[in-house]
């Protein structure tokens, strides 16, 4: 893997990257708004997969920055509904820390 | 001596990345829009003359990777590190203008206006918006244990270091870049025959998520006020 010379491989480097701290936000905080936070870098991670795919050519015609469109359209509606939710949560339990939200806990 | 300069840091750094940034964001786009000449709109015709190759290629587009993929992944360890969700939000702001950055650079410019628009315009300020409505104060901080912290930490690492091992090791067909990227003639009409149903689908779904996310945040509810 070239240093210099910019390729799909580094990419794909930065976005495994970048989707791991996705994860590890997700799995630690235990703020409602912050695991969707981590939800975000994950979708981030995948649409810079998505657009490299498209542009290095693995796929033909546009269809990696079409799915990368669709992502962004899924993500916006998600956290639009998220935190609609979240202030549910919010109106119910008086705090947004998900452990806190087991009233249907068996 | 040690947690104040700390504490300073942690003040000064989402600051300079917020007035930082947006420069940076405004020089980038203006040379990767220089890149690109409106040539022959729906002419139909590749046009692989090129032309368009400024930033593809050579040591350039390396230096702007590097500085941008930094921004990227700085950000988000960032966002992994800061407990504070608004400090959170803020990183946030730099992963996604640098993701909008990389998107200009592999020649997706309608994508990278897309994400500046939606992603820093809408959903960051949405989340912003979350967390004011939902905090007594806006520093709210949920401390985690440092067991799943550990846990965490080391089955991200993990992941991170099988899927670079999977990347590299991978046989990958035989990559021709394109010259341009994809015009944006192009990919609006590809959006509206190829993949027009999905496209149909995703607007009747965004009204349906806007009514959803209006009548789930209302202020008082009549009828379900008493189940809870």
């Amino acid at each position: 893997m070239p240093l210099l010379e910019i390729g799909l491989m580094h990419y794909l480097i930065l976005a495994a990257a970048v989707f791991s701290c996705g994860v590890f936000v997700m799995s630690t905080k235990r703020n409602a708004i912050g695991i969707l936070i981590g939800i975000e870098l994950v979708l981030n991670a995948v649409n810079i997969n998505f657009v490299a795919f498209d542009r290095y050519q693995v796929v033909g015609g546009c269809d990696g920055q079409i799915s990368a469109v669709f992502v962004i359209v899924i993500a916006a509606a998600e956290a639009a509904v998220a935190v609609a939710i979240c202030m549910n949560l919010y109106k119910n339990l008086n705090t947004i820390d998900v452990d806190r939200g087991d009233s249907l806990h068996g | 001596m040690v947690s104040k300069g700390r504490t300073k840091l942690n003040r000064l750094l989402p600051t300079c990345l917020s007035l930082v940034l947006p420069a940076v964001l405004m020089c980038g786009g203006i040379t990767m829009a220089q890149g690109t000449t409106p040539d022959a709109m729906g002419s139909g015709v590749p046009h692989f003359d090129g032309v368009q190759k400024s930033v593809s290629g050579g040591i350039v587009e390396a230096i702007l990777f590097y500085i941008f993929g930094g921004t990227v992944l700085a950000a988000a360890i960032g966002v992994c590190v800061s407990k504070r969700v608004v400090r959170m939000a803020t990183w946030l702001f730099g992963t996604l203008g640098g993701v909008a950055v990389l998107y200009f650079l592999l020649g997706a410019n309608y994508l990278g206006v897309i994400q500046l628009i939606v992603y820093a315009g809408g959903t960051l300020i949405l989340l912003v918006f979350g967390v004011m409505l939902t905090s007594k104060s806006p520093w709210v901080r949920f401390e985690c244990p440092r067991g799943e912290m550990v846990v965490a930490s080391v089955v991200s690492i993990l992941l991170f270091a099988s899927l670079t091992t999977v990347l590299v090791t991978a046989e990958w067909p035989a990559q021709s870049q394109s010259a341009d990227g994809v015009r944006i003639a192009e990919f609006g009409k590809e959006l509206l025959t190829t993949y027009l149903v999905p496209f149909e689908v995703a607007s009747v779904m965004l009204l349906v998520v806007m009514i959803a996310a209006a009548y789930l945040a209302r202020q008082d509810r009549d009828d379900s006020e008493g189940a809870n």
